[in-house]
């Protein structure tokens, strides 16, 4: 591992200006971060211990939605009673990834900033225009199976591999930011960018800017779910998964909210699926018009056609499950 | 000790910390795990590096009583925590209740894995996990053992929660 200097910052004033001197790394869990910097995929010159800071606290707010903490790890959000009750979706997608181990280290802004799995982005010696601006991308043509249909480029086609994101993506999650003179809030729409022709820019985050909170909003009278399909029942990630929240009017959907993981290059929000589901009476043939709606935009790689109807399928029986 | 807001490069950073209830004074380059500073620098060598990738769960141990992966932390993100490894999980010569469990159902083959699958399920039996070897199974899942003992890990682990039971 290259050398770096180490910051461990005391409050949030200390971290923001720590990162202003050098190209820097906050580091939370170090899941992800420090996994890639042991392969020379990850190289900052400076990291900044946040594992301190007091930002892991969870509660209610006062229209009764969550404030989750931004170093909240994934198991405390994920068996918090609330979550398990208001938001059965994150609670279920978040269990559903890593292990134990892992979620007890991972927090939830370092998961909303999770790198993708894609080997040649992982392998510092292959081109990657993720990892090394312009240098290719050996994906397009080559192992891609795991990779994207929705949202490429011809310079990326990288999926987001996380599920936490998808359930947050599917509630329509606030991200609270602080910058050194300047906190804003950031709607989870459009936090995630499409890789188009800059692939290393994945958030909407200035540099320096440190995620400090995710606010869910209120949704009494909804069902949620998390459906996830791969290769092993545990212990991967997800070849298609979908994150659904519906409210019902007796048989009839009143509102629907709905995102799909392991098929987009961002966790992938459905918005025009959602509109084909409100106001129709819940049924299969709803369902799967809606799947096909949700995948209209799909384009397959040569390896990953199949998670197309895999994704549809997916959808489907998520939908057929909260309803029932 | 306690350090508010610090920075270093290589070996000036100190770290204090509780492994096995000792207290360590730590000057580690920044760089170093958690793993190789037991390893290498303790000689705590019963926890072991498998894939020092967060895949294996060969070097589980316990931080603040939660189970959580060696290799994939700084050792000085760690100053202040209570650290137990393998080494410390008996109570002198009393065997841990999962020690005895996996001695008793023959839990191991080469043994590589054990240390990490004990300190595992050490914290796995005070966690909200479901009743059935499926359950277990999935709570497990970050431990692998390439020999294949999983029905008598299962079964171990299962026989220390059967007698935690109210009878």
């Amino acid at each position: 591992m290259r050398r770096f200097t180490m910051t461990r910052a005391g409050d949030v004033d200390e971290a923001l200006r720590a990162t202003q001197s050098a190209p820097s790394q906050y580091c939370a869990g170090g899941t992800t971060l420090i996994d890639l910097m042991r392969q020379d995929v990850e190289r900052p010159e400076r990291v900044v211990a946040i594992n301190r800071l007091p930002l892991t606290t969870i509660q209610s707010t006062a229209d009764n939605g969550l404030v989750i903490g931004a170093l909240a790890t994934n198991s405390d959000v994920a068996h918090h009673p609330k979550v398990r009750s208001d938001y059965r979706l994150l609670s279920e997608a978040i269990l559903s990834g890593a292990t134990t181990q892992i979620r007890n280290m991972a927090t939830t802004g370092g998961n909303l900033l999770q790198r993708t799995r894609c080997i040649y982005f992982r392998d510092p010696h292959s081109a990657c225009n993720k990892r090394d601006p312009g240098s290719g991308c050996p994906a397009i043509d080559g192992f891609n199976r795991n990779l994207a249909v929705l949202g490429a480029s011809e310079h990326c086609i990288a999926t987001n591999p996380s599920d936490q994101n998808v359930a947050l993506m599917a509630l329509g999650a606030t991200i609270e930011v602080r910058g050194v003179s300047s906190s804003r809030t950031i709607p989870i729409d459009q936090f995630f960018l499409l890789p188009g022709a800059t692939p290393d820019i994945e958030t909407s985050l200035e540099p320096g800017e440190l995620i400090v909170a995710v606010t869910l909003p209120p949704m009494p009278g909804w069902r949620s779910h998390y459906l996830k399909l791969r290769d092993r029942q545990s212990y991967e990630f997800a070849l298609a998964s979908a994150a659904v929240a519906v409210r019902l009017d007796g048989s009839t959907i009143a509102d629907a909210r709905i995102a799909l993981g392991g098929v987009g290059t961002i966790p992938w929000h459905a918005p025009q699926a959602q509109s084909a589901l409100i106001g129709k009476a819940a049924s299969r043939e709803v369902f799967r018009k809606a799947a096909d709606i949700a995948l209209r935009d799909a384009r397959p790689q040569s390896e990953n056609g199949f998670k197309i109807e895999l994704a549809k399928r997916c959808l489907v029986q998520a939908l057929i499950e909260v309803t029932a | 000790m306690s350090v508010k807001s610090d920075e270093a490069v290589g070996s000036e950073l100190a770290t204090s910390l509780t492994i096995n209830g000792e207290l360590y004074q730590v000057e580690a380059d920044s760089r170093t795990s958690l793993l190789d500073y037991l390893r290498e620098t303790l000689g705590l060598t019963g926890t072991k590096k498998g894939c020092d990738h967060g895949q294996c769960g060969a070097c589980t141990i316990h931080i603040n009583g939660n189970r959580t992966l060696s290799c994939l932390t700084f050792v000085a993100m760690h100053d202040g925590d209570e650290i137990t490894t393998i080494e410390g999980l008996a109570s002198g010569e009393d065997l841990h209740p999962v020690q005895a469990a996996f001695l008793e159902h023959d839990g191991y083959q080469c043994g590589y894995c054990t240390s990490g699958q004990i300190m595992s399920a050490a914290a796995m039996i005070g966690e909200p996990w479901g009743p059935d070897d499926a359950d277990v199974a999935e709570a497990m899942s970050g431990n692998i053992c390439r020999c294949g003992a999983y029905q008598r890990i299962v079964a171990a682990i299962q026989s220390v929660r059967h007698s935690k039971e109210p009878s």
